[in-house]
């Protein structure tokens, strides 16, 4: 998905629960509305845990893939 | 910062051993980032987790289950469950510290934050930490004993607030 405008990368490969929502979180509080953010994350609990965030927090999970060991979000602020 | 109107966390933090001092870190970091408001209130063996410097120790003898695990080497070394007997973790001298050097090594190669970081992140984004008073009395504590950016009150205090809130749990 090349495609995606993304206004901001935020890299969590390595962390654990709950350090990557806790980053994405911030990252996203300094985006616009609209604005993309490129998370990409290596644990597995992390695909479970930023859809619950989205669900939660009204931003949305424009697209995901996960390439092993990676898993990258593409998420648009509210 | 917790939206206005939003859902409400109520956690209390009951126990001052390094395994026992995550969840209410991790949780609390957690439901603000979800945009919920919360706060802990911290008391008995609790309290001892909003001192500066947090001396938490994990006790290997009173977690029978506890699985021990190496934080260097190949991966099927570190998975490899070492079968100490539980009279031998209770009563070596100086194991408690060697377990506790273990778990903080696995925790870190693993990614987890320190429970001072997690602190650090629940008073940035607002959580409310609340010490006990009554605890400080009986173990002696002083407010400087503690970090800055938490507040001192009692079972009441909290339960005005916890009889509003969402989500409720005693760790």
């Amino acid at each position: 998905m090349n495609d995606i405008a993304v206004t901001d990368v935020l890299d969590c490969k390595g962390l654990n629960c709950p350090l990557p929502i806790i980053k994405t979180k911030k990252a996203i509080d300094g985006l616009a509305s609209g604005d993309i953010l490129k998370m990409i994350a290596t644990d597995p609990g992390s695909v479970a845990d930023v859809n619950a965030w989205c669900r939660r927090t009204g931003n949305e999970l424009v697209h995901s893939e996960e390439s092993a060991p990676e898993f990258v979000f593409f998420l648009r602020k509210k | 910062m917790p939206e206005e109107g939003g859902k409400k966390v109520a956690l209390i933090a009951s126990r001052g051993t390094l395994d026992w001092a995550y969840p209410p870190f991790i949780l609390a970091s957690t439901a603000t980032a979800l945009d919920m408001t919360c706060w802990v209130f911290f008391t008995f063996y609790g309290l001892t987790l909003l001192k500066k410097d947090i001396k938490a120790k994990v006790a290997p003898q009173t977690n029978p289950a506890m699985p021990m695990k190496m934080p260097f080497g190949p991966k099927a070394f570190q998975n490899f469950n070492w079968p100490l007997p539980n009279f031998l973790m209770g009563n070596l001298p100086g194991f408690e510290t060697v377990a506790t050097s273990l778990m903080k090594k696995t925790f870190a190669k693993k990614g987890v934050a320190t429970i001072e970081q997690l602190r650090e992140v629940c008073i940035e984004s607002g959580v409310k930490l609340i010490g006990c008073q009554m605890t400080m009395d009986v173990f002696g504590f002083q407010r400087e004993d503690f970090v800055e950016g938490i507040e001192i009150g009692g079972a009441a205090m909290f339960l005005e607030y916890a009889c509003e809130a969402d989500i409720q749990l005693f760790i």
